[in-house]
């Protein structure tokens, strides 16, 4: 290997070239001969039973080919979309699992719930006979609100879920927690709601399906994260296909950030619908059916308390949360209000005892699953708000109430009170870095000279840890997740010596044809441009789990290394007979294999030609070809850690927030790249500042219409919301995988949203302001400061 | 009822029969193949289908095909001079990772070529971030991009472009 292409150097990316130049092949850019083009009518209404559907005026539009109704799914036994990880509540019970038809057959549940799909010649045409369609509705009261969806008369989501309960769930002993907080010198109490967000990749949900007659094969691409995952739930529990006669490629990815990884309606229908029209189909969403449609984030309520002793030493935590499901169960969407939350809890700290209790109610909106850092964003907020409210609330610095509570650094391996066991971590150095950056001893004066201008200047802490790399599958498949989440490689080498690398993790923005090319490079010597990385098509990829939790390195790139050893293993053998030496003598170091001692040599490349072509060969012990697969499960979660801290100034006269300096200090264990990690923590950043700030849906409480359903009404974040970001890194090597590397892609979005709000906060504390929620819109930050000063007057 | 339509796409004559309520984007992806220039939304908020029009950036989800009727129209598939030599905008952009996905990225640097040539290849970061108003990323943060255009400024200048 060479430093400047190996692990840990700046490598530019190959896959820009093609992005730079408008050559990146997403899915609604494939040209597919005789397409037809598919549009779906989703519901108006939030609830409401469907008392007729009459398709027959818009069969005959022009260029119709085909409509589906759901009432056709059911006559031809298409399966329900599945919900795949059990959560037990807290008598041992199952979850409730309600049924999810693919297009609803007699109730639609939420505003956007699919109910034709029609198929036309064109875009334009397909949507015109849409609104020849008439339905008979009867619209129905809807739950919308969730903080009210658990009560007596709440309208039903559905009847398999009574009270719109999927599950009571539990962590942790509530007896011992109470008797740690009758003793407890001081008690922090905080209400908070986490705000419901839409992801909103740029690249819109897409898919295309084509049905080979002759060989009875369908290829499905979509927009997947994890084309395998898709291909196994459509085969076995949705539509039935043989698993080995149906291919799904997700092709170029323009983002995900979680709404990707699930199983939607809209590409099932046009699977389904392929063998059907007999022509290829194509279908993209249009960004009003991706804000109606794509899996929703976060969306709880919660009510936590913090008890401490009379130095600030956290005696108990207790939490209470209610989590929004939305109308069904989508495909993750239990395990991560329970799993990757309430598991989070302990944050970095010593915290001895903690119980949370977390109810998942069913509402008349979208389904609400993974959204980057999926849990432990909401655990992370609940954590960073309560620790800074109760420094201010007892006079404590909020960095040194951290400090005093940080795990130290000679107590890993961890073992929290809420399951989980952190493997390293060094906490201290982080938190100082991030204060010397962010100027923190500066900082009053700053405050002041703010107030000179009439701006409220504020500093908010956040101190972050997350569990990512999913997952160690004993430890998942105990929880109750439906599958393993272990990941694959396969190391191809071809005869003239450039190689392949066959990857179930997908790459959807992460970089990886560059990152897993520099693992590839530095195992094995080969030159940058002799190696291509090959990911997403179920056809030409080993079996994988596809890409999210932050896993893709640190299990996905632990397989290749797993893979480059055995190459190098059967390399050392082919080596030793061609040098006709004995292969415990046999060494490899930069791409060459050499006999110890000795100035005899043999270069990778002619190993693996006399591999593939075998004449002088050791035949005995020994199969030709140089192809290698692997599967890595880790023994345990990565857990990264970090401190951000927030600086901003509120215009009390306008409530609008500018952020002048945003400052994180990340512990990643090892770094392949640091100019892709930077990057993934800048939009992590954003994603997070944007919660906190800007974002938020919203949906009229009574008639369930999605009100933030564009980006007219849905504020995404705009360059000229930020300054520009301050990063640096503080490393504990992973102990348990080859690599040493802990997860980066959540890290930005887990830790921001705390720290921007606890600026707030601390900016607006001294006029007498004492909880404004998220998103701190100028708005709502000025009624906030409108509120406290009437409340001082009176 | 279709409309002829002829215009000049990355220096080479096109035409093509549309309806009158063909979008220019849907133009070059559809008809002509061009599938460089991407479509985010449905408001023109995102900037994902910006394209030069003569000279100047317009979203092209924005204007109907008929009307580049005769217009000279730049996209992101016709700005690098070879397959060897980008422009030294998309070269800033990979030089500065200002890219995740890739799917904002062709609305970006016809975006971004277009600012600096109007501020004169004279940009500060305030301005830079300002100017991005028309154009949502959801992977990079912005941080990256806009270090990539300020570094293609002078680049520009120099390379005369």
């Amino acid at each position: 290997m060479t430093a400047a292409t190996g692990i840990g150097a700046r490598v530019l990316r190959t896959e820009d070239k093609r992005f730079l130049t408008g050559t990146g092949r997403y899915v609604d850019d494939l040209p597919l001969a005789r397409a037809t083009y598919a549009y779906f009518l989703r519901s108006p209404h939030a609830h409401a039973k469907i008392k007729s559907i009459d398709i027959s005026a818009a069969a005959k539009m022009p260029g119709v080919v085909n409509i589906f109704t759901g009432k056709d799914l059911v006559d031809a036994k298409v399966g329900g979309l599945i919900c795949g990880w059990v959560v037990k509540d807290k008598h041992g019970e199952p979850h409730k699992a309600p049924a999810h038809p693919v297009m609803a057959v007699d109730t639609v549940r939420y505003v956007g719930d699919t109910v034709a799909m029609i198929v036309a010649n064109s875009h334009d045409e397909a949507k015109d006979a849409a609104e020849a369609i008439k339905i008979d509705y009867d619209v129905k009261p809807a739950t919308i609100d969730l903080a009210t969806a658990l009560g007596k008369g709440a309208a039903e989501v559905h009847p398999e879920a009574p009270g719109n309960l999927i599950y009571d769930w539990e962590i942790g002993v509530k007896a011992d927690v109470d008797a740690a907080f009758a003793k407890a010198a001081h008690v922090t109490k905080l209400d908070l709601v986490n705000n419901r967000l839409i992801p909103n990749a740029m690249e819109p949900r897409a898919a295309a399906a084509d049905y080979d007659k002759g060989t009875g094969n369908y290829t499905l691409w979509s927009t997947s994260q994890n084309p395998h995952v898709l291909r196994l739930i459509l085969s076995a529990f949705v539509l039935g296909i043989p698993e080995h006669k149906l291919r799904v490629v997700a092709p170029d990815v323009g983002g995900g950030f979680g709404s990707k990884i699930f199983c939607y309606a809209d590409e099932t229908m046009v699977c389904w619908a392929a063998s059907r029209v007999g022509r290829p189909i194509k279908w993209t969403a249009e960004r009003s059916e991706s804000f109606q449609t794509d899996c929703h984030g976060r969306d709880h309520v919660t009510h936590a308390e913090l008890a401490l002793d009379k130095d600030g030493k956290f005696l108990a935590l207790k939490v209470e949360t209610i989590a929004n499901m939305g109308a069904y169960l989508s495909t993750f969407s239990t395990a991560v209000p329970t799993y990757l939350y309430a598991t989070l809890l302990a944050g970095q700290y010593t915290t001895p005892l903690i119980y949370a209790n977390v109810k998942a109610a069913l509402t008349h909106t979208a389904p609400v699953d993974a959204y980057r850092g999926a849990g432990r964003p909401e655990a992370t907020f609940v954590i960073e708000s309560i620790v800074s409210k109760a420094a201010a609330e007892m006079k404590i610095d909020a960095a040194e109430l951290r400090r005093k509570n940080f795990i130290p650094s000679t107590a890993f391996p961890y073992q929290t009170p809420v399951a989980l066991q952190y493997d390293s971590g060094n906490y201290p150095p982080i938190i100082d870095e991030a204060m010397k950056i962010a100027d923190y001893k500066g900082f009053e004066a700053r405050r002041a000279e703010a107030k000179s201008r009439g701006k409220l200047r504020g500093i908010g802490f956040s101190s972050y840890i997350e569990a990512c790399g999913l997952a160690p599958s004993q430890v998942v498949g105990s929880l109750g997740a439906g599958v393993g989440q272990w990941e694959s490689a396969q190391i191809k080498f071809n005869p003239t010596g450039n190689v392949q690398v066959m990857t179930g993790a997908h790459s959807h923005g992460q970089g990886h044809e560059t990152t897993f090319a520099q693992l590839i490079h530095d195992k094995l010597g080969v030159p940058m441009d002799q190696i291509e990385i090959v990911h997403g098509d179920t056809a030409t990829t080993p079996f994988g789990m596809g890409t999210y939790g932050s896993r893709s390195l640190a299990v996905g790139g632990s397989a290749i290394v797993k893979a480059t050893e055995k190459i190098i293993a059967k390399g050392k053998k082919v080596a030793a007979h061609l040098m006709e030496a004995s292969v415990a003598d046999v060494e490899f170091e930069n791409g060459t294999f050499k006999v110890a001692g000795t100035d005899k040599s043999v270069p990778l490349a002619q190993v693996v030609f006399a591999a593939y072509v075998p004449h002088n060969y050791p035949h005995a012990d020994t199969e030709p070809g140089m192809d290698e697969n692997a599967f890595y499960d880790p023994a345990n979660f990565v857990y990264p850690a970090g401190t951000q801290i927030c600086e901003l100034e509120i215009d009390p006269e306008t409530g609008t927030t500018e952020i002048v300096a945003f400052t994180a200090i990340d512990d990643f264990g090892n770094i392949i790249n640091p100019m892709i990690v930077e990057g993934q923590v800048h939009g992590g950043i954003v994603q997070g500042v944007g919660q906190a700030l800007m974002e938020g849906a919203v949906y009229d409480k009574s008639t369930g219409q999605l009100i933030s359903g564009s980006y007219m009404d849905y504020t995404m974040p705009r360059a000229d919301n930020f300054p520009s970001f301050k990063l640096g890194y503080k490393t504990t090597p992973c102990p348990h995988n080859p690599l040493g590397v802990k997860g980066c892609g959540e890290a930005g979005a887990i830790a921001s949203p705390a720290a921007v709000m606890n600026a707030i906060h601390n900016a607006l504390a001294p006029i007498g302001v004492k909880h404004v929620e998220m998103p701190a819109t100028p708005l709502n930050v000025w009624q906030s400061i409108q509120g406290a000063q009437r409340q001082a007057a009176e | 009822m279709t409309i002829s339509v002829a215009m000049t796409v990355n220096g080479k004559a096109v035409s093509g029969k549309v309806e009158a309520r063909t979008l220019l984007v849907q133009f070059l992806r559809e008809h002509l193949g061009m599938t460089g220039t991407h479509v985010g939304c449905d408001t023109s908020q995102c900037g994902a289908c910006v394209v030069h029009v003569d000279g100047k950036s317009v979203k092209s989800c924005t204007i109907l095909a008929v009307q580049a009727e005769g217009a000279k129209v730049l996209t992101i598939e016709g700005l690098a001079e070879s397959a060897d030599k980008l422009h030294p905008m998309q070269e800033a952009f990979r030089e500065n990772h200002a890219l995740q996905c890739g799917f904002c990225t062709p609305g970006m640097v016809m975006s971004a070529i277009d600012m600096v040539k109007r501020h004169n290849y004279q940009l500060d970061e305030a301005t830079v971030r300002r100017e991005l108003e028309g154009n949502l990323c959801r992977c990079t943060g912005y941080h990256n991009i806009v270090k990539a255009i300020l570094a293609a400024a002078p680049a520009m200048k120099s390379a005369g472009v």
